[in-house]
């Protein structure tokens, strides 16, 4: 079973709460998701709808809340939102994002380090975003990450694991769970990154956005669970030689 | 007086607590993070900290994200 900071999950797809039609069908995707690990963000309450809460939307009995820093743009306003997050019952769970450009939103990787050093101290969990890069992974982990959180793809792009390679070194060096995070755009990119050895992977957009958030999430449901045993099976080598799979022998009574 | 509360200017009656504009609002004071001049302030101060003029209010809640 997953474990993380000593927790343990059985499902290994956590979700994002972000970007769905209405908190109904969010709540309704997570239950189909079999998520245990769900993602919030912060922001200014709007003054006008008082009343959209999404905690009150949420079990918190049944769902681990993972408050991000979304929007924050350097180590600075990342640790004020974490500090925010625990002061807001968001309790000590961290995923750390620290995004300067809008345009492209990758994270910032000395601000990211910069800021898991201090959070640690503080007393966070914190699980970083990050770019695919494998020194920047031990890094972080050697900074106290709880675990890391490599992309796939630029968030919200749906364009899947671009970073395989990178991902693979990164799996293969970490004593920290690894967590595919942003970018899988279907369930057929969930299930590879599990199938290489990714610990979990984060997913939001591609749920959020679906035609049928709840079957999408059912969807990425199957395919991390396929994907995860088809990795413990243990996959077959590929190669560029063809091998026959019917017996080559018993054959002399064709010619 | 007038304070900023989320980058707006709002007026309030002098001697008003945190507490009492979050009721004023209709904002459950459990689902809010309020941040002062800078500063967090617990749940337990709500009731007791009073804003002065010109404060600057932040008040934070939880939305939906990935």
């Amino acid at each position: 079973m997953l474990s993380i900071a000593g927790r343990t999950f059985r499902s290994r797809l956590f979700t994002g709460t972000g970007k769905f039609s209405s908190s109904q069908v969010m709540k309704e995707a997570i239950e189909a998701s079999g998520s245990e690990m769900v993602t919030v963000a912060l922001r200014r309450v709007d003054l006008d709808d008082p009343g959209d809460d999404i905690m009150r939307m949420l079990d918190r009995e049944k769902y681990l809340f993972l408050p991000n820093t979304s929007g924050a743009r350097d180590a600075a306003e990342a640790i004020r939102l974490a500090r925010l997050s625990r002061a807001s019952g968001g309790g000590e769970w961290l995923k750390l994002e620290v995004t300067p450009d809008p345009r492209t939103l990758l994270p910032d990787p000395i601000e990211t380090l910069k800021a898991t050093e201090e959070l640690v101290k503080e007393g966070f969990i914190v699980l970083p975003y990050m770019n695919a890069d494998p020194i920047l992974a031990l890094r972080l982990q050697d900074a106290g990450a709880a675990a890391v959180m490599p992309l796939g793809a630029p968030i919200g792009t749906n364009q899947g694991l671009l970073t395989r390679s990178q991902v693979e070194i990164i799996i293969s060096q970490a004593n920290v769970p690894v967590v595919v995070d942003a970018g899988l755009g279907a369930p057929s990119h969930a299930a590879l990154a599990m199938e290489i050895g990714a610990d979990a992977v984060l997913v939001n957009t591609a749920i959020a956005v679906a035609g049928d958030p709840v079957r999408m999430a059912m969807a990425f449901a199957k395919a991390v669970s396929a994907g995860r045993e088809a990795y413990e099976a243990g996959l077959g080598t590929a190669g560029p030689d063809a091998a026959a799979s019917s017996p080559e022998t018993g054959l002399g009574f064709l010619r | 007086m007038n304070i900023l509360c989320n980058g707006e200017e709002r007026e309030i009656a002098p001697g008003t607590s945190i507490g009492v504009l979050l009721k004023d609002l209709g904002l459950d004071p459990d689902s809010v993070v309020a941040e002062c001049d800078s500063r967090i302030l617990k749940r337990e101060e709500y009731d007791t900290f009073v804003l002065d003029e010109g404060a600057a209010l932040e008040l934070i809640r939880f939305v939906g994200g990935g």
